[in-house]
């Protein structure tokens, strides 16, 4: 294990972002996100979410698929890929670090997206303990353990310094490149960081979220429970809720007319819409009730269902935190995990 | 194992004819630009046809695999990029991708047994690629029944081939019915799910069904008053898509992806999902 004070930790940024691309939570106009380290960039590990995930980086909200160009009756097809250059991905913690698992499960799965795998396959994931989490937080529920996230390196944040190890060869390649500004250290402090940490997620309020109500068997019971037309009500098909979640993953693919030619891109898309599944003769989807209904059973139900039970939900709380009516995934699990008149 | 860069990038298709085969149907028969077909298919399949700045959307394929030169596309204009593709000439060119989703068990399940194809409207469209393939392979399936029926004689599609040549081929036998009497109409007058009932098919049978979704759903009732179970019927399912390959999580009935579970099922599989589409 290595370490670095943090009143040096531009050093560390500066060796980090020498060679490639340092993606890392930088405030910009009061918001946190992900965004490519710069000198004196104000960055803000002290947060523990960015508003979006850090799925961006694999899957970006929008990216350009090909470029058509047509001429009379006739369309000529070029691809509109770029090649990706390697990056760092600084400070992501246990919830979006395991998120990836989620968008492995959809986008490597047989036909493999290759514009994600090449951005799996580029970037170094350096994640990040958390120190304070709070009440939104339920990752534990899913088997995340906030001190000990998945990554390629896995840092540590005392009162005053950095500790760094690696756990992959990523990760280990990664710390050759940035070995000269880090020193030698025990583990003493880092463990009791985590002892600390642990004390605080024991008194979390979400941290007892049964799941064991959602299982193939259970499906159709839970998908015809009364009980989602009260929860949905309110619900304003705003879709941010998806935007800002870490595994929400599903897309549209729209064509842009540049004026020159016909630009094909993806972008992400939400089920909370109502166009999402219109088509010219109908919607299978007709009120919120059947959207809102269909997001929760996809995490809950239907995803693990076909990933040997694994959730699409890491417990980021970012949707408890950002649904502008209060309703949330923790609210659902609450209300289905219970059978229906119990 | 392919990629979703080579999924997602489609090949070019021209179109080398047009078929008006009703008011709002007309097929339209596509080749690769250097000729022959873009990509090779089972009955039941679908593809992506798109017009760069206008759209994409999901088609079955409505020529046989067994047509070695072309496939054909029976489409609606019912909305903004059909309505597109319904202004096409010949000589246009059109992106097309794919083959997605399972065909129908022509080569398992259906192997050997008495058939009868349902369909409605539109609806015959993906059947007739599954028609014509058990046509060409005939000495592997027994008995073949077709009822079809539209809203008016004019609304048929594919009129002129029912007429020439299944009509015309020994072990087929075709009952085409239409919603209200005509005058040029000499044939069975009335809906689909009645008159399947009133020709009341043997039980050894297997039915493939497509048609409007009340069509199916009260033909189904029928055949199960007839005492047919539900995994003796297939049917073939339309949803929104954007990827086909089970990604941009659209086309979902419960856990199943119709672009890539589908678009093929039996109704014993449906029934144990949402009723949902």
């Amino acid at each position: 294990m290595f370490k670095i004070a943090l009143d040096k930790i531009d050093e560390l940024f500066a060796a980090l972002s020498g060679n490639e691309t340092l993606y890392l939570p930088i405030e910009k106009s009061g918001e946190i996100e992900f965004y490519p380290y710069e000198k004196d960039a104000k960055v803000r590990l002290d947060a523990l979410h960015t508003v979006k995930s850090a799925k961006d980086l694999f899957f970006p909200q929008t990216e350009n698929l090909m470029n058509m160009k047509l001429d009379g009756k006739n369309i000529q097809i070029e691809e509109g890929r770029h090649v990706e250059d390697p990056f760092v991905l600084f400070g992501v913690r246990a919830c979006d670090a395991r998120s990836f698992d989620v968008l492995d499960k959809v986008f490597l799965a047989d036909p493999v997206d290759s514009y994600y795998a090449a951005r799996r396959e580029h970037g170094v994931i350096v994640s990040m303990a958390c120190s304070r989490p709070e009440e939104t937080c339920f990752c534990n529920v899913f088997g995340i353990d906030a001190t000990m996230p998945e990554g390629d390196v896995v840092v540590w944040l005392d009162t005053d310094h950095l500790y760094w190890e690696a756990k992959t060869e990523k990760g280990e390649a990664l710390t050759k490149t940035v070995e000269s500004v880090l020193t030698d250290s025990d583990s003493k402090a880092v463990e009791a960081q985590i002892a600390a940490t642990k004390e605080i997620m024991d008194k979390l309020p979400l941290k007892d979220l049964d799941l064991t109500r959602f299982t193939e068997d259970e499906m159709m019971n839970i998908f015809n429970d009364s009980r989602w037309a009260e929860m949905s009500e309110h619900c304003l098909g705003c879709g941010t809720c998806t935007f800002v979640c870490p595994t929400c993953q599903c897309y549209d693919i729209r064509d842009y007319d540049t004026g020159h030619g016909v630009v094909r891109y993806r972008c992400w898309d939400s089920c909370m819409y109502r166009d999402f599944t219109r088509m010219a003769h109908g919607n299978p989807r007709k009120s919120q009730l059947e959207r809102f209904r269909q997001r929760f059973m996809h995490k809950l139900v239907y995803f693990p269902e076909n990933n040997d039970g694994m959730f699409s939900c890491v417990g980021c709380g970012r949707c408890l935190s950002k649904c502008p009516i209060h309703t949330n995934i923790a609210k659902v699990i609450k209300t289905m995990g219970v059978k229906e008149h119990e | 194992m392919s990629n979703t860069e080579e999924t997602l990038i489609p090949k070019i298709g021209v179109v080398t004819e047009v078929r008006v085969d009703t008011p709002d149907v007309k097929t339209f028969r596509v080749t690769a630009p250097e000729g022959g077909k873009v990509f090779e298919h089972m009955p039941g399949q679908c593809a992506m046809l798109s017009i760069p700045g206008v759209g994409e959307a999901m088609f079955s394929i409505t020529s046989s695999p067994t047509n070695k030169e072309f496939m054909e596309f029976s489409i609606k204009k019912c909305g903004c990029l059909t309505t597109w593709l319904h202004q096409m000439d010949v000589g246009q060119q059109i992106t097309v991708r794919g083959p997605y989703g399972k065909c129908f068990p022509v080569e398992t399940e259906l192997k050997g047994k008495n058939l009868v194809f349902i369909a409605g409207g539109i609806g015959l469209a993906p059947l007739r690629s599954v028609i014509n393939y058990c046509r060409h392979y005939r000495e592997n399936y027994g008995t073949i029944d077709i009822v079809y029926g539209s809203r008016s004689m004019d609304d048929l599609v594919d009129y002129q081939e029912i007429q020439e040549e299944w009509c015309k081929e020994a072990g087929i036998n075709v009952h085409l019915t239409i919603d209200r009497e005509q005058k040029e109409w000499d044939g069975h007058v009335g809906f689909v799910p009645t008159y399947v009932k009133e020709l009341g098919f043997d039980l050894d049978k297997i039915i493939l069904i497509c048609g409007p979704p009340i069509m199916i759903k009260f033909t189904l009732q029928g055949l199960e008053e007839l005492g047919f179970q539900k995994s003796q019927v297939y049917t073939t399912m339309e949803l929104r898509m954007k990827c086909g390959v089970g990604k941009c999580g659209r086309c979902n009935i419960g856990n199943k992806y119709v672009c890539k579970d589908g678009p093929v099922f039996r109704f014993d599989e449906l029934g144990e999902l949402p009723d949902e589409y």
